[in-house]
């Protein structure tokens, strides 16, 4: 079956609901409703051979509307057919069908969506955090989370929750002044505080500890 | 000073009785192996529930070596993201490199020169070799074979000094460019990989006598972790995995690019889907690789090795010095990057590991509105589950080894 079948085949089936299908570089893209999107990968996997879900990625379009996006990479292995389809997902209610059941392999891509966009998947067996950890309060790749991050509390270790010392860094391990300092002095590990680095940064010329 | 225990002994028939009321299952344990273990290769943690030293089932806990390079990607050209492509599968640099490389110019719509692909084609297939001899000792040297993994790495250490010539380091490579290469290939760079050629054969032999009809390695391997074919396709399953599985499926054969099309090799097969058929299919593959560069090496065509459009690639040094419009594309392409158009490209090679795609959803401009990576160890890790129920523990080391995966990637 070619892709203008299977899309054709899509287009009998689900009527006005597909719309014209989109294609950039040789790749095809339909946008399909939010509501039937389960229900059209399971006719696409049974009644057009679409048997892989390649991958399933999140995307922010900040300041559009609808503000996010689900694409999903189809490929079919028999005939080999690559098609994406596309959904829009509003800010104020975020929730998609799982396709859990339709392919398996979807599992643990909807879970990071979730993970980094915060989008719910209904039907999802065990929609928990993947990349981040469990307890995480924010979805890191949606476009208004900074680049540096937001400080956030660490998860406590099994082992000696409480009883862990952070490692003495200060400047950090590449961090070196100028001026006419030594190596030594410059070394970051050697001072207790930043306050005590700085210092001795900002007078060279003090007797440096043998 | 002897201390002295009193130990109580249930009666056998009070402990009969026991077991008759709990079942005869027994007690179940969950145990952590991992993220630090020497036969997770990485930090992947999975949750054994175990019923003696049965497994249940086992779930995988990812995301410790989460770095967040999709985030990092959306903030730099798309230039400046090669180096991040090294760290993805870090064992096999290059085929990163070549693969972003390609799916950077699908979206600007750039073809490159035939010397360009042909290199390429080389550097992927040196990541393959390169991949597999780590994932065969390595697969060895974790079911008790240590031998092998001293053999293979010899080897590999000869591919890390030809990473080096052609890219002056050894693991991070980041040898591509958008539209081309870093650089052409030195001059002693073919003599050197002929040489290669002519030795690997010998290590590849030796593994195989070693390995390939052991009757320890045979009885850890068969019929251990089977993945049927239908499973593996609906877990999403690709590489070497899929195929060890009796899925003739090979991006390089089905959607060739890179001039893949131009060159004659075989797909390895397996039929049953276990631990043994991957193995064998790797070391196959590493045939049809060497075979490959073979091919590509006598039929290396001469010319440009990158795309002469100046608004793409770096211009020329000394015409940067010299000319005013050079000047003007330096400056532009380093600090704007490329002028990407709008739109939405999938590309995905095929990598030692599997189907690495990544999926660019551009907004116009010089960088990534998104960059979504597909990343093959991520999906193939999902059928872990699957193919470690019902095993011993001991089993499990050589499933994960045989399913060759790369933490790197999985979490990105």
């Amino acid at each position: 079956m070619t892709l203008q079948d299977a899309i054709q085949k899509l287009k009998t089936r689900f009527g006005a609901a597909v719309p014209a299908p989109v294609e950039f570089r040789g790749e095809v893209t339909v946008s399909v409703p939010r509501e039937k999107v389960m229900e059209i990968c399971r006719f696409l996997k049974t009644e057009c051979a679409f048997d892989m879900l390649t991958d399933l990625a999140g995307v922010d379009n900040y300041g559009e509307d609808p503000r996010y996006e689900v694409d999903y990479l189809l490929y079919s292995l028999t005939d080999h057919n690559r098609l994406r389809l596309k959904i829009g997902v509003p800010e104020d209610d975020l929730v998609v069908q799982s396709v859990t059941g339709v392919w398996r392999t979807a599992d643990w891509h909807e879970r990071e969506a979730f993970d980094m966009f915060g989008i719910r998947f209904r039907g999802h067996p065990n929609l928990k955090r993947i990349l981040m950890w469990e307890g995480y309060p924010h979805h890191p790749l949606r476009k208004d989370f900074p680049l540096a991050g937001i400080p956030a509390e660490l998860p406590e270790t099994a082992v000696d929750a409480g009883a862990v010392e952070r490692a003495p860094m200060l400047g950090g391990p590449f961090f070196s002044g100028t001026g006419t300092l030594s190596s030594v002095s410059r070394e970051p590990r050697q001072y207790d505080t930043i306050a005590e680095q700085q210092k001795k940064l900002k007078n060279p010329n003090k007797q440096e500890p043998v | 000073m002897a201390m002295q225990h009193e130990i109580e002994l249930i009666e056998s028939a009070a402990r009969a009785q026991d077991a008759m009321e709990k079942g005869l299952g027994g007690e179940r344990m969950i145990i952590n192996m991992g993220p630090s273990h020497p036969s997770t290769h990485g930090v992947l943690r999975l949750v054994l529930e175990l019923d003696g030293e049965e497994i249940v089932s086992a779930r995988p806990v990812i995301g410790y070596l989460h770095r967040g390079d999709e985030k990092i990607a959306e903030n730099m050209t798309y230039t400046q993201f090669i180096p991040y492509t090294d760290r993805l599968d870090y064992l096999a640099p290059l085929a990163n490199n070549v693969a972003y490389a390609y799916a950077v110019e699908k979206l600007c719509d750039i073809e490159v020169p035939p010397r360009c692909q042909y290199i390429r084609v080389i550097c992927a297939e040196l990541a393959r070799v390169s991949s597999h001899l780590l994932g065969i000792g390595c697969f060895g040297m974790d079911i008790g074979a240590m031998t092998i993994f001293l053999y293979t790495f010899r080897e590999r250490e000869k591919i890390h000094d030809l990473c080096e010539l052609i890219s002056g380091a050894r693991f991070t490579t980041s040898y591509t460019r958008i539209g081309g290469l870093a650089n052409d290939m030195p001059a002693d760079f073919l003599p050197m990989l002929r040489k290669f050629l002519k030795e690997l054969p010998a290590t590849i032999d030796e593994v195989d006598k070693l390995l390939t009809r052991n009757r320890v390695f045979i009885e850890r391997t068969r019929e251990i972790g089977v993945l049927p074919k239908a499973d593996a396709i609906d877990l999403g399953v690709t590489g070497p995995n899929l195929r060890g599985s009796g899925v003739e499926w090979d991006i390089r054969k089905a959607h060739p690019y890179g001039g893949y099309q131009n060159f004659d090799f075989d797909i390895p097969v397996g039929t049953v889907g276990d631990c043994y058929d991957r193995y064998l299919v790797r070391m196959e593959e590493m045939r049809q690789s060497m075979r490959i560069i073979q091919q590509a090496m006598d039929h290396m065509p001469d010319g440009p090795w990158n795309s002469p459009d100046a608004k793409i690639l770096l211009p020329e040094k000394k015409a940067v010095l010299t000319k005013m419009e050079e000047l003007i594309h330096q400056f532009i392409n380093v600090t704007e990057g490329i002028n990407a158009p709008p739109g939405e490209v999938y590309f995905s090679a095929e990598n030692p590991k599997g189907e690495l795609g990544f999926y660019i959803v551009s907004k116009g401009g010089g960088t990534p509105h998104r960059l979504k990576i597909r990343a093959p160890s991520f999906a193939n890790l999902q059928a872990v589950p699957l193919m470690a129920k019902g095993h011993m523990i001991g089993d499990l080391v050589a499933i994960l080894a045989s399913i060759d995966f790369v933490m790197g990637e999985c979490d990105r």
